[in-house]
């Protein structure tokens, strides 16, 4: 008995061996690197010379220069339409489409509504400063219903770059959200919705009562995903403004891009990059806490 | 049964809407790169006189059988590395339940959310200092690293549902760890290895930011990140961008239609466990 014990006990602690490879690639390459982000976050560098100690100095530059934190909003502004788009119709065409789902029609669409999904997102990119540049599918269809006074270069206007951005990304996460939506309603006892039927409930009393809150978890899924997706964007507005005109579309990822590798500010750089995590990381959190929470 | 049948047929309407917003931007872009190469069409108009050679320019300019294989080779790279060693671990912290446990999984879980800009700077300096700058192993071994929170958190829900029994008896029949683990229940994880699988191929194949950063040439590149060369190289012919931004697509495409049944169902639940 002891022996076995002794035998099991030991043979748990060499478990700590099939981590290990896991581990260390881990550690190497995610936290190490994100402790050096900390350091270099304190320092004045350049990224050939000598660095000098810098303090806090380059955290306040984040939270005071103009241009910095008007990245940092834009990319709260993003979330609009990364997130709430998408949650917001994605409920709307999952709950019509709920009867229908396991029809023909519904298994093509399946397919269909995913590819944005599956393609580089840089090739959104491209396809869609195509479709929104001035001579682009857009404008052609707005001048066809006879609103050609509205048109213009979408990405390369000062006021309508970001929610051109938006709207890509909208694209490309809202066939992701409808699906998962779908799949979450799925789950729910039909005999809920013929009980409110009889009672004599409509569609939207339904979506109500009973959709909204079996989709908890689901619609927790969506939030954390597209809010992920829309603070830490880079793909996109690279390809398709650049963070232009001017300053119009930066988001913190590009930032941190052009700071670190073209303007050589790698102290600042690494500031902006510790706060775009603790960004992200604060509004996941919570997202996931509340919806899950319940539940368990 | 009126509102039912009215139900059914706005949600079809609307499927057929919502499939036409996806597919419409993919239309214009084969349609414009029918067009001669150089000139300016408008968004979605048939060529008098389709060029279907610019697909063939396109696919020498692009380089793509470089590039496919420049992707190939960075994907044989992750995938296979990051399944097994990934496994190893979701089997050590789900199943042999090692002291600890709790600990290193939370820790593994912190980056789970991690964006990647968040540490790319220090790892330009770490990949420059291990001297692979501007080799594939440069994208390849930070990606391992990046997917490897998701990639044990994956593992772990699988091992974790996984009976005790099973090991049990086959450690009575006097298998050590490492033989249980190969023999028993690597063969029992291939549904979950194996969606994992598609997911890693496809963010390998998409990632962009460690292409740009981390490797000069773009031959020796993700296809997103030569994507996105090809484009500062060719952006104003529009025609040949579109062609180009049409190839570079294909093989993901193919990949996708071929498994999309997995594919969905992988991405979907890789969302949800996310």
């Amino acid at each position: 008995m002891k022996a076995a014990v002794k035998r099991r006990s030991g043979s748990r602690w060499a478990g700590w061996l099939f981590v290990l490879p896991a581990a260390a690639f881990y550690v190497v390459f995610v936290i190490q690197p994100l402790a050096m982000t900390v350091q270099y976050s304190l320092y004045s560098w350049d990224g050939i010379g000598v660095a000098t100690w810098n303090g806090v100095q380059n955290y306040l530059r984040v939270f005071t220069d103009p241009d910095l934190f008007a990245a940092i909003l834009n990319a709260i502004k993003l979330i609009a339409f990364f997130s709430a788009v998408p949650v917001v119709l994605g409920l709307a065409i999952a709950a019509t489409i709920r009867r229908i789902a396991a029809s023909r029609l519904a298994l093509v669409a399946r397919t269909v509504i995913f590819l944005p999904q599956v393609i580089p997102l840089v090739a959104a990119g491209i396809t869609w400063s195509w479709l929104l540049s001035s001579t682009g599918l857009v404008n052609q269809l707005l001048s066809y219903i006879g609103l050609e006074g509205i048109t213009r270069a979408w990405l390369g206007d000062f006021s309508t770059a970001l929610p051109a951005v938006g709207v890509i990304g909208a694209w490309v996460l809202l066939g992701l959200c409808t699906l998962l939506l779908l799949a979450g309603m799925s789950k729910i006892d039909p005999a809920l919705y013929e009980a409110a039927r009889l009672d004599g409930a409509g569609p939207l009393r339904e979506f109500v009562s009973i959709t909204l809150p079996s989709l908890r978890q689901e619609i927790g899924v969506c939030v954390t995903v597209t809010v992920v997706a829309a603070l830490a964007s880079f793909d996109i507005v690279y390809i398709s403004t650049q963070g232009g005109p001017g300053n119009a579309s930066m988001v913190p990822g590009l930032e941190i891009y052009y700071l670190a590798f073209s303007e050589r500010e790698v102290g600042l750089a690494s500031a902006l990059a510790v706060v775009l995590t603790v960004l992200v990381i604060a509004c996941a959190l919570p997202i996931q806490w509340l919806t899950r929470d319940r539940s368990s | 049964m009126k509102t039912a049948r009215r139900e059914a047929w706005t949600g079809r309407v609307l499927l057929i809407v919502l499939m036409a917003a996806t597919l419409m931007p993919f239309l214009s872009l084969f349609v414009t790169a029918l067009h001669p190469s150089g000139s300016y069409p408008l968004g979605l108009e048939w060529p008098d006189d389709p060029q279907w050679g610019n697909f063939a320019t396109a696919f020498t300019a692009a380089r793509m059988t470089e590039l496919l294989k420049s992707s190939v080779l960075i994907v044989l790279g992750v995938v296979p590395i990051s399944l097994v060693v990934a496994t190893m671990a979701g089997f050590a912290i789900g199943h042999l339940r090692i002291p600890g446990r709790r600990i290193v999984f939370v820790a593994f879980l912190l980056g789970l959310t991690l964006p990647f800009e968040g540490i790319i700077t220090p790892l330009y300096y770490l990949v420059r200092d291990m001297g692979v700058l501007n080799t594939r192993w440069a994208i390849i071994l930070p990606l391992i690293g990046l997917f490897m929170p998701f990639s044990v958190f994956w593992m772990r829900a699988h091992f974790v549902n996984m009976p005790e029994e099973l090991s049990e008896s086959a450690r009575i029949d006097g298998a050590s760890t490492w033989q249980l683990f190969w023999k028993v229940h690597v063969p029992l994880a291939a549904p979950a290895t194996s969606s994992l699988a598609i997911l890693l191929f496809l963010w390998t194949w998409n990632q962009f930011l460690l292409a740009i950063v981390l490797v000069d040439d773009p031959l020796q590149r993700t296809m997103s990140g030569a994507l996105g060369a090809f484009q500062g190289q060719w952006g104003t012919d529009i025609p040949l961008l579109c062609a180009g931004s049409l190839l570079i697509l294909t093989p993901t495409l193919l990949v996708f239609l071929i498994f999309q049944r997995r594919f969905v169902t992988a991405l979907l639940q890789g969302s949800l466990k996310g």
